[in-house]
C-alpha cells in the first residue's frame, strides 16, 4: 500500500487527534476540599491538578479539625464546564478526599481573602495612602516614619482595587493568602 | 488479639492475612529484614525476577488472571524507581496491585542517602494511593488499609515505602479484621432512576450495541454472566474493547469482535451507526473514539463505570450510571426483565441486516503466501491448535498484539493479560510468568514482537530457575513493525530507527538459558513446529520469522472518525463503493 499524502504540519503526523475539543467558555470557580491531614496531601492534590493540566488561581491550606486530623483547601480553579466537572470527580475519587464542595454553583457563599501591603512614600503621598486605606477598612500593622504595612480583608477584587490604587503611591511588597469561602447560612437545616 | 513483632515479621503476617500465596521481588539492602523472614516460613513463596519492572509486570500477569491483588516486594532507590513503568502500567489498566519498597531509615530520609529515592513523590502520580510508613505500629493497619483501597472501586496499584528502621522495630500487630477500614468507599449500586431511563430506551431502540471494556473483567465473573445473559435475551450485538476481550465469548452470536483503532469493520461501523450505545465499564479511551467530534454523531450513549470521573471526561452520556458493572447489569437486567423483555424486534432485525453486510467485507482477510508466514497465518493456525486448551494468552505491545487480539478467539475473562493503557513493550514476557506461576498446569502463550520481547529478555533467568513452562510464540519481522507502519503510511516512507539491527540467535539464546528453542520460517513448517512447540514440558522461544512489511489492517488513522477505516489490501476492492465511506 502506498503512503498516505498528508500534508507537511498536519496534525495527522501525530498518534493523536490534535484538535482542542475544548475550545469553548472558560469558568471560575471556588472548590472547597476536605482532606485527611496526612503527609504530602497537599501535594497530592497539586500534583492532580499540574499533571492533568488544569489551573490553580489560588489556594489555601489549613486544618480545620484537629481531632480528626482534617484540612480543608481552598482552590480556585479556571476551565470549561467540561474540565470543572472533570477536576471535581478527579478529586472526589482522591482515597484521602473526604469531600468536595463547589461553592460556585453549590448557592450563595462568601469569599474573603487576606493581605499585607507596604507602602512606602512621604508628604501628600504619604497621607493619601492612608486616606485610602480608611476607605477600604485596612489597618495599619506596622508603621514607620517613611512606610506603612496595611492590612486588608475582602473578596479578591477588592484587595485588586486596592493595589491598584497603592501602586502610584509607593506600593512596595505585597503578601496575599488566597481565598477562603464557606457557603451561606446553616449547612444543618435542623 | 495485638501481638507484638518487628516490622518486617509484620510484613509478612499482613500479607498472609490478607491471602497473599505468591510475591513477586528482588532483595536489596533496605528490604533485608522481610527478606529475613520470608526465608524463615513457608506459607507466602517468593519469585526472584531478574529485574524489578519484570516483577512488576509479573505481579499484573498474576492479578489479571486471577483476579487478586498482585504483590510486589523491592529494595529502595533503584528498586523502586525499576517498578515505576509497571506501577504505571497497572494504574492505566485498573490493576490490583501492591508493592511494597525497602527505604532508608526515617532518620536519614532527606540525606541523599546510598539507595535513596523519593519513592512515595515519585510514585505518587502512578499510584492509586501510596503511604511513607514512619511508625511501626501503623505498619499493619496500613498493609491492610492497601489491600482495601487496591481491590476496592476501580482497581489499582498502590505502595508502601517502608524504612528499614521500621522494619527491625517492634510493634503492635493488628488483624485485618481489627484495622480501621479508612473512609474509602465507593459507589457500588447505580442511581436506579438513570438506569430505569436506560431501560426505557433499550426496548425502542432500533440500533443498539454494548460497547464492553475492562471493567465488566474487574467487576468479576457475575458481570461476565449477566453481561453474557444481557445480551443473549436482548439480541443486542457486542463489541469490546482490548481490555475487555473474553467479558463476552468470541463464539457468542453476538460478538462483533473488537472495536478501535485495529478494530473490525463491523465493529466500529456498528459503533458510529448505532442509536443506542451501552458503554459497559469501558473509558472511551482515544484507541477508540477516533476522532470525538465525529464519534457516533446519532446515539444516546449510556455509560456504566464505577469511577465517577471516567464519565462525561471525553464524551457526554445521556444515561451516566456511576456502579460497579455486576450490580447495575443486575438492576438492570431484572427491571427490564419485570417490565415484560422488550425490543424493538423489528429494528434489530433491520440492525443485524446491516451489520451482516459489513461482516460480508470480511475486514480479517489476508493473502496468504507459499513462502513467507504471514504474521496473521501464524496466529490463525496458534489459534487452530491452541484453542481447545486452557489457555491463557499475553502479549507484548505494538502490531503482533493487534494482530493476537483480531486473530485469537477469548471465549472467558481473565484469559487475556495485555497492556491496553500505557502500551509498554516488555510486558507480556514478565506478565506470561506471573500467569503461569498462578496457573502452573494451564497453557502460557506469550505473542511477541522480536523487539518488544528483547525488553525483558533478562526474565528467561527467572522462567528457568522457576521451570516455568511459558511459550514465547515471537513474531520476528526484525522490525518495530507498528512503528514502521506508521513512518510508511504517514511519514513519507521514511524508516527512523525502526529495524531490529544485531538480533540474537533466538534459538541458542534460548538455549543458553536452559530452554528451548525453535526457529520456522516456512509456512509448510508451521503447525509441526506450534505442536513441538506445545509437546514441550518447559520454557520455549519460539523465533516464527514473518513477513517483515506486513501491516496491521483495519485502521483509523488517528484523527478520523469510525466510518473512515483503511482496510487491508485484500478487501480494499470490496470496500470501495460500500456504505461508510472506507478510505483505501
Amino acid at each position: 500500500m502506498a503512503a498516505l499524502k498528508i500534508r507537511k504540519g498536519s496534525s495527522k503526523h501525530s498518534a493523536y487527534d490534535l484538535r482542542d475539543p475544548n475550545a469553548e467558555v472558560i469558568e471560575t470557580h471556588t472548590l472547597a476540599v476536605v482532606v485527611d491531614n496526612e503527609a504530602g496531601v497537599l501535594a497530592r492534590v497539586i500534583g492532580l491538578f499540574s499533571g492533568r493540566g488544569y489551573n490553580i488561581e489560588s489556594l489555601t491550606v489549613a486544618e480545620i479539625d484537629q481531632t480528626g486530623h482534617r484540612s480543608r483547601i481552598t482552590v480556585v480553579t479556571t476551565g470549561t464546564p467540561q474540565v470543572i466537572e472533570q477536576i471535581k470527580a478527579q478529586l472526589g475519587r482522591m482515597v484521602p478526599v473526604y469531600e468536595v464542595h463547589d461553592l460556585t454553583v453549590d448557592g450563595p457563599s462568601v469569599e474573603r481573602e487576606l493581605a499585607l501591603f507596604k507602602v512606602a512614600g512621604a508628604g501628600d503621598k504619604r497621607i493619601e495612602a492612608l486616606r485610602l486605606a480608611e476607605i477600604f477598612r485596612a489597618n495599619v500593622v506596622d508603621s514607620t516614619l517613611g512606610s506603612f504595612v496595611f492590612e486588608i480583608t475582602g473578596t479578591p477584587e477588592k484587595i485588586e482595587a486596592f493595589a491598584e490604587l497603592m501602586r502610584p503611591l509607593g506600593l512596595q511588597e505585597v503578601a496575599r493568602t488566597g481565598v477562603a469561602a464557606l457557603s451561606r447560612g446553616s449547612a444543618d437545616p435542623t | 488479639m495485638a501481638r507484638q513483632m518487628t516490622g518486617a515479621k509484620m510484613v509478612v503476617q499482613a500479607l498472609k492475612d490478607q491471602g497473599v500465596d505468591v510475591v513477586f521481588g528482588y532483595p536489596g539492602g533496605a528490604v533485608l529484614p522481610i527478606y529475613d523472614e520470608i526465608f524463615q516460613q513457608e506459607g507466602i513463596r517468593h519469585i526472584l525476577v531478574r529485574h524489578e519492572q519484570g516483577a512488576a509486570h509479573a505481579a499484573e500477569g498474576y492479578a489479571r488472571s486471577t483476579g487478586k491483588p498482585g504483590v510486589v516486594l523491592v529494595t529502595s532507590g533503584p528498586g523502586a524507581t525499576n517498578v515505576v513503568t509497571g506501577i504505571t502500567d497497572a494504574l492505566m489498566d485498573s490493576i490490583p496491585m501492591v508493592v511494597l519498597t525497602g527505604q532508608v531509615p526515617t532518620f536519614m530520609i532527606g540525606s541523599d542517602a546510598f539507595q535513596e529515592a523519593d519513592t512515595v513523590g515519585i510514585t505518587r502520580p502512578c499510584t492509586k494511593h501510596n503511604w511513607l510508613v514512619k511508625d511501626t505500629d501503623r505498619l499493619a493497619a496500613t498493609i491492610h488499609e492497601a489491600f482495601h483501597v487496591a481491590t476496592s472501586g476501580r482497581p489499582g496499584p498502590v505502595l508502601i515505602d517502608i524504612p528499614k528502621d521500621v522494619q527491625f522495630a517492634s510493634g503492635t500487630y493488628v488483624a485485618p479484621a481489627d484495622a480501621p477500614t479508612g473512609h474509602y468507599k465507593p459507589r457500588i449500586e447505580g442511581d436506579a432512576e438513570v438506569i430505569e431511563g436506560l431501560v426505557e430506551a433499550m426496548e425502542t431502540a432500533e440500533r443498539p450495541v454494548f460497547y464492553t471494556g475492562g471493567g465488566v473483567i474487574n467487576s468479576g465473573d457475575r458481570a461476565t454472566a449477566l453481561l453474557r445473559e444481557f445480551a443473549e435475551a436482548t439480541g443486542f450485538p457486542v463489541t469490546s474493547t482490548l481490555m475487555g476481550l473474553g467479558a463476552y465469548p468470541a463464539s457468542g452470536r453476538a460478538w462483533l469482535g473488537m472495536l478501535g483503532m485495529h478494530g473490525l469493520y463491523e465493529a466500529n461501523l456498528a459503533m458510529h451507526g448505532c442509536d443506542l450505545m451501552i458503554n459497559v465499564g469501558a473509558r472511551f479511551d482515544d484507541r477508540i473514539t477516533g476522532r470525538i467530534a465525529d464519534f457516533s454523531p446519532n446515539s444516546m450513549k449510556a455509560h456504566i463505570d464505577i469511577d465517577p470521573s471516567s464519565i462525561n471526561k471525553v464524551v457526554h452520556t445521556d444515561f451516566p450510571i456511576i456502579g460497579d458493572v455486576a450490580h447495575v447489569l443486575d438492576a438492570a437486567l431484572a427491571l427490564w426483565k419485570e417490565r415484560g423483555s422488550k425490543v424493538n424486534a423489528e429494528g434489530l432485525a433491520k440492525w443485524w441486516k446491516q451489520i451482516d453486510d459489513w461482516r460480508a467485507i470480511r475486514c480479517l482477510d489476508f493473502k496468504t503466501s507459499e513462502k513467507t508466514i504471514k504474521p496473521q497465518h501464524a496466529l490463525v493456525r496458534l489459534e487452530e491448535l491452541t484453542k481447545t486448551y486452557d489457555r491463557y494468552i499475553c502479549t507484548e505491545v505494538g502490531q503482533h498484539q493487534m494482530w493476537a487480539a483480531q486473530y485469537l478467539g477469548f471465549e472467558d475473562p481473565n484469559r487475556w493479560m495485555t497492556s491496553g493503557g500505557l502500551g509498554t513493550m516488555g510486558y507480556g514476557f514478565p506478565a506470561s510468568i506471573g500467569v503461569q506461576i498462578a496457573h502452573p498446569d494451564a497453557l502460557v502463550i506469550n505473542v511477541a514482537g522480536e523487539a518488544s520481547w528483547l525488553m525483558n529478555m533478562q526474565e528467561m533467568g527467572t522462567a528457568a530457575q522457576y521451570r516455568l513452562p511459558v511459550k514465547q510464540f515471537i513474531l520476528n519481522n526484525e522490525r518495530l513493525g507498528m512503528v514502521r507502519q506508521w513512518q510508511e503510511l504517514l511519514h513519507g516512507e521514511r524508516y527512523s530507527h525502526s529495524w531490529s539491527e544485531a538480533l540474537p540467535d533466538f534459538v541458542k539464546l534460548a538455549e543458553a538459558f536452559g530452554a528451548k528453542g525453535i526457529l520456522c520460517k516456512d509456512p509448510g513448517d508451521l503447525d509441526d513446529a506450534i505442536m513441538e512447540m506445545l509437546a514441550y514440558d518447559g520454557p520455549v522461544l519460539f523465533d516464527c520469522l514473518v513477513e517483515k512489511h506486513e501491516n496491521c489492517f483495519p485502521m483509523i488513522p488517528s484523527g478520523e472518525p469510525h466510518n473512515k477505516m483503511l482496510l487491508g489490501e485484500a478487501s480494499t476492492q470490496d470496500a470501495i463503493g460500500s456504505k461508510g465511506a472506507v478510505l483505501v
